[in-house]
């Protein structure tokens, strides 16, 4: 008898090719032979391919390729073509907006046009993504949780690049493509805006986000617990709860004294999840559009305790001295 | 579980402790400032400190010499900004000019064989705009330099170019056909972020806005960007890096642009900010006409002063070493007699 006692898979699901159930006159669109992979098969299943592409996977990677290399060769063209020194910086190189003397006008190519031509092929590619989650769960007779679940994260990047800049009437307050540049840009983003952390939709975002961590770990743990009881068969066990489902459900109840259900475990991590970038999107939207000042917010609205003086009482000396 | 699986573990585990463990060796050292529990902490790394210590000695000043006998002025000729010192008191700050700013090469640094009054070699020039932007300094940025002062080794520390200084960088080659950013580049000035790399000029030459925070709970027309926002956070990176202390030393992090809950020394930074503008544009710009090319800029401005020149990673000069009160001439400034010998250099 196997055991699943490892972080890795111990089973080996070895079996013949399996290009999937029929589904119909779509049949063309899936592509590509069937393969087996040994390392594939540690991780998950062995089988690899056919992929199910179809036009809108194949037009979302045009043009997601499309911005990509719009956004490499901005990069760099920033290091003269210099391909060693492209690499030595990639890190540190980006394609930044406009400047904010463009407000929401269309700029010259080379003074951020190309920022937003990368942006539009980017979002094209994908909204055609999502719609392609959309369309294989139909075909597979699914429902349609994973293209929401998508469609919230769609919504924080929407808001990021897209949203927020045109209520704030300029393409500048939008994030650069780069690695470091939007780290950079965030810390000047919270700067600018008096503090994120007392913006309570960004509290939520980060709870959320940690939460769903945490769930995703207690989920995973407690279904490994208890698969040598056969808890791995989740969805049986919502219907007819066995061993393992009163195995680890006691668990959680003698923990803490409460625990989810076989389902109700599945719409928490969903919730969490989705939750996440939904309160993380409405935090960012709200920024600069309606709060000046996170902060500031916060002392009106008494989140935000007063503490001593550091030191001596200190003024600003612009009102002390003048410029 | 088998034996294999315990030993996988185990490796497993000890390879985590040391990815998770914090990186830095020695741990650092924090000191509580302000209220326990708000995160308003200076943090240290005790190598780096012992580092800073060690480079940021005064050294031993020579011992003072009385006002008496003729004056530097009647003695000798083409003495415009000491004239009022007695002949020993004024070879002795020479001396000592020599020791701190060029040690190797002596007194013919500036002067030349055939007459130490004459203005030949640039480097004569430049100091005397030097010995009156220090002067300046002692005696009227009380707000910045109080109680350490500032000499020439202040910045020169036995050599002929400070160590830290800057030029307006025009950035690195990049294609022709587009606009630079003026940021998202490795770059020492921003301290390896991808913040804008040449937070000087606008901040230490020109006199641009170093406020963008919003100051109201609610929109009432700030219109500052996050892009300028960003500049102002590189120039803060420099503040940083030069002075060798964490945002906290002036700021409390909550609200970074409040000044009530800063510390007294954001105003003594901001009093800084106006001297080293006025040094750079009163004082070091005035030389551009007649500096030779090698001791400019790519764009040919002259070599200025941020934060670094005469900080060095310490966060007063020297430690806080009062070399100044061994040199009482460089603590007052005579405009007349700048604006005499700034006109006639021009």
């Amino acid at each position: 008898m196997i055991e699943y006692q490892n972080i890795f898979t111990q089973v080996q699901v070895e079996a013949p090719d399996y290009p999937g159930v029929p589904i119909g006159r779509n049949e063309y669109n899936r592509v590509g032979g069937i393969t087996h992979s040994w390392l594939a098969g540690k991780l998950g299943d062995a089988q690899i391919g056919p992929i199910y592409l179809g036009p809108f996977g194949v037009l979302s990677l045009i043009f997601g390729f499309l911005a990509f290399e719009i956004i490499g060769l901005n990069m760099w063209a920033s290091v003269n073509w210099d391909p060693i020194e492209f690499m030595r910086q990639l890190p540190w190189l980006a394609l930044e907006p406009p400047a904010p003397q463009y407000g929401l006008s269309i700029p010259p190519l080379n003074d951020g046009g190309w920022w937003l031509l990368a942006g539009f092929f980017l979002t094209a590619a994908i909204l055609l993504w999502w719609w392609r989650t959309f369309k294989l769960s139909q075909q597979l007779g699914m429902s349609n949780y994973l293209a929401w679940a998508f469609g919230s994260a769609i919504w924080l990047y929407l808001v990021l690049g897209f949203f927020r800049p045109v209520l704030m009437g300029s393409w500048s307050e939008a994030v650069p493509f780069g690695l470091f540049p939007h780290l950079d840009w965030t810390a000047a983003f919270s700067l600018r805006y008096g503090n994120l952390f007392y913006n309570p939709f960004h509290m939520l975002s980060i709870a959320f986000l940690y939460g769903s961590a945490i769930l995703f770990a207690m989920h995973g743990a407690t279904i490994l617990a208890v698969s040598r009881y056969g808890g791995d068969r989740e969805i049986d066990q919502v219907t007819d709860i066995g061993t393992a489902g009163e195995r680890s459900m006691l668990y959680w109840r003698w923990c803490m004294g409460f625990n989810a259900s076989m389902e109700s475990i599945h719409r928490w991590a969903w919730w969490f999840a989705v939750l996440t970038v939904i309160t993380g999107g409405i935090g960012i939207l709200l920024t600069g559009t309606v709060v000046e000042n996170w902060y500031l917010w916060g002392v009106k609205h008494g989140i935000a305790p007063a503490y001593e003086a550091i030191g001596a009482p200190v003024v600003d000396p612009l009102m002390t001295e003048g410029q | 579980m088998n034996m294999f699986n315990v030993i996988k573990m185990g490796s497993a585990a000890i390879a985590a402790i040391f990815l998770l463990a914090a990186c830095e060796a020695p741990p650092p050292e924090s000191v509580q400032r302000g209220q326990a529990g708000t995160g308003m902490a200076l943090v240290y790394n005790s190598d780096d400190l012992a580092e800073i210590v060690a480079a940021n000695q005064a050294p031993e000043a020579s011992p003072q010499l009385p006002a008496v006998g003729p004056k530097a002025g009647e003695i000798y000729q083409n003495v415009e900004v000491l004239g009022d010192l007695s002949v020993g008191q004024f070879t002795r700050l020479m001396a000592s000019i020599t020791e701190w700013v060029a040690p190797e090469e002596g007194c013919n640094y500036c002067h030349v064989a055939e007459g130490f009054h004459l203005d030949t070699k640039y480097t004569k020039k430049v100091a005397r705009v030097m010995i009156a932007m220090t002067q300046r300094a002692n005696q009227d940025w009380g707000d910045h330099v109080a109680n350490v002062g500032v000499t020439c080794y202040t910045c020169h520390r036995g050599k002929n170019i400070p160590e830290y200084v800057w030029a307006t960088d025009p950035g690195k080659p990049h294609a022709a056909g587009i606009t630079t950013a003026m940021q998202n580049i490795a770059s020492e000035a921003a301290v390896s972020t991808s913040l804008p790399f040449d937070p000087f000029t606008p901040y230490f030459e020109q006199d641009m806005s170093i406020r963008a925070a919003g100051e109201t709970a609610l929109p009432e027309g700030n219109r500052n960007s996050i892009k300028q926002t960003e500049w102002i956070y590189s120039l803060m990176m420099h503040f940083s890096d030069s002075l060798g202390v964490n945002c906290t030393h002036c700021h409390n992090t909550r609200a970074f642009y409040d000044w009530e809950q800063s510390s007294p020394e954001r105003v003594r930074a901001w009093h800084g900010i106006r001297m080293v503008r006025e040094m750079n544009t009163e004082f070091v710009n005035r030389t551009t006409d007649w500096l030779p090319e090698h001791r400019k800029g790519p764009l040919g401005d002259p070599l200025k002063v941020n934060c670094g020149t005469c900080h060095q990673g310490a966060y007063q000069p020297l430690l806080g070493a009062q070399m100044i009160k061994d040199f009482p001439s460089l603590t007052t400034y005579d405009e007349t007699t700048k604006a005499a010998y700034v006109d006639v250099i021009e």
